[in-house]
C-alpha cells in the first residue's frame, strides 16, 4: 500500500486538479498571444514572420494541445456551474463528468483533421 | 435503534434541578447565529462577486473563446490562413471588434481571479502572496491595456 501522504481523490478531484492546471496553462498562453497580436502595430511583415512559426508542425502540435485544454476547462466549467446552480446538480455530478468526458473526446477527434491536417501534409509531403 | 430497550437514558443528571414551564432551561444561542453583538464584516461581499464573476464570466467565454477557435483553427483553412490582411479584414467590422475586446477583458480578468485563488492556495508566506498577486495585477493590467490599444489603433495602411 502506498505510505506516501499525498492525498488520492476520486474523479471529483482529479477534475478539479485538471480544471485548475488547464486554467493557469490557458491563462499564460492569453499572455503571450496578445503580446504577438500586438505584432499588428509594429509592421506588417512582423506580424507575419511570426504567425509563421504557427503555422509549423511542432507548433501545430501544441495548438491541438490548447484546444484539448479549452475543450476540457469549457466542458468541465459548464460541469461546475451546473452543480451550484442547478438543484439536482450535485447528484448527478459524476454523470455530468462522464458526459464532459465523452463530448470532449468526440470534439478531440473532430479536430485531428482541421488542426493538424495542414502538419500532416508537410510532414509526409502532400 | 430498539425501541424495547430500556436502560437508563444516556443524558446524565441536569445541573440547576430539572427544568419545567415555570423554571425555563437558559437559552442558549445557535451556534454562528448573528447577533447584534456579531462583528460586521469589513470585506463586504468581494469573494461573493468574484464567485459569481467566474461562473457569468464562464457562460460567456465558452461562445467567445470556441468561437475564436473555430475561426481561427478550423474555418477557412485553419491557421495557414492567418496573417496581417486577414487580420485587418476581420478588425474592418465592428462586429469582430466588439468579439475581440469582450473576450479581451473577460479572459483576463476570469484568468487573473482564477490565478489569485490559486496563489491564496499555494503561497504561505503573507509576503510571497503579496509579491505574486503585485506582479500578477501589474501583468493583467498592463495586458488589458494593450490588447485594447491594438483593437482601436489599428491601422490597415500601417505600411
Ligand atoms: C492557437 C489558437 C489561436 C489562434 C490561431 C488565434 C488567432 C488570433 C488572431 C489571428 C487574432 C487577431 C484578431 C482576430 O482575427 O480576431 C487573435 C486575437 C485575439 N485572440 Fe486569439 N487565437 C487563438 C487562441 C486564442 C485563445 C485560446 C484565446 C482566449 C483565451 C484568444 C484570445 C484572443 C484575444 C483576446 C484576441 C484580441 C487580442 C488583442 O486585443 O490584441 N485566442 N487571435
Ligand atoms: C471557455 C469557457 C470557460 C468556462 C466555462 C470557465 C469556467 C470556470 C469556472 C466555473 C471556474 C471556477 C471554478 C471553481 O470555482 O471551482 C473557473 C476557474 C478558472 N478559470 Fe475558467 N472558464 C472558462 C475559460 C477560461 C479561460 C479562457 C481562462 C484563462 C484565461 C480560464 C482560467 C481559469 C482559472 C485560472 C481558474 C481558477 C482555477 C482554480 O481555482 O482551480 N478559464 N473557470
Amino acid at each position: 500500500m502506498p505510505a506516501g501522504t499525498l492525498y488520492r481523490g476520486r474523479e471529483g478531484m482529479w477534475s478539479w486538479v485538471a480544471h485548475r492546471v488547464t486554467g493557469v496553462l490557458i491563462f499564460f498562453f492569453l499572455f503571450v498571444h496578445v503580446l504577438d497580436t500586438a505584432l499588428v502595430r509594429v509592421s506588417p511583415e512582423d506580424y507575419d514572420k511570426v504567425v509563421a512559426t504557427y503555422k509549423t508542425p511542432i507548433v501545430a502540435v501544441l495548438e491541438y494541445g490548447l484546444v484539448a485544454a479549452i475543450l476540457f476547462h469549457a466542458l468541465n466549467g459548464l460541469r461546475v456551474i451546473a452543480v451550484d446552480f442547478w438543484a439536482k446538480g450535485a447528484r448527478y455530478q459524476k454523470q455530468m463528468l462522464w458526459t464532459v468526458v465523452g463530448v470532449w473526446i468526440v470534439l478531440m477527434l473532430g479536430a485531428i483533421y482541421p488542426v493538424l491536417g495542414h502538419a500532416a501534409r508537410v510532414v509526409f509531403g502532400s | 435503534m430498539s425501541t424495547t430497550e430500556t436502560t437508563a437514558s444516556g443524558v446524565g443528571p441536569v445541573e440547576g434541578g430539572s427544568y419545567n414551564v415555570d423554571n425555563p432551561a437558559p437559552y442558549i444561542e445557535a451556534p454562528r447565529q448573528r447577533t447584534k453583538k456579531t462583528p460586521k464584516s469589513t470585506r463586504g461581499n468581494f469573494e461573493m462577486a468574484a464567485w459569481l464573476f467566474m461562473r457569468l464570466s464562464g457562460v460567456v467565454l465558452v461562445v467567445l473563446v470556441i468561437g475564436h477557435l473555430l475561426i481561427q483553427l478550423v474555418l477557412d483553412g485553419g491557421v495557414s490562413k492567418i496573417g496581417f490582411a486577414f487580420v485587418a479584414g476581420r478588425w474592418a467590422s465592428p462586429w469582430w471588434q466588439v468579439w475581440d475586446l469582450l473576450m479581451l477583458w473577460l479572459a483576463m480578468l476570469h484568468g487573473c481571479n482564477g490565478l489569485r485563488t490559486v496563489i491564496n492556495d499555494y503561497a504561505e508566506r503573507a509576503n510571497t502572496r503579496l509579491w505574486l498577486k503585485g506582479l500578477l495585477y501589474t501583468a493583467t493590467v498592463w495586458t488589458i491595456l494593450l490588447g485594447t490599444l491594438v483593437i482601436f489603433t489599428f491601422d490597415p495602411n500601417i505600411r
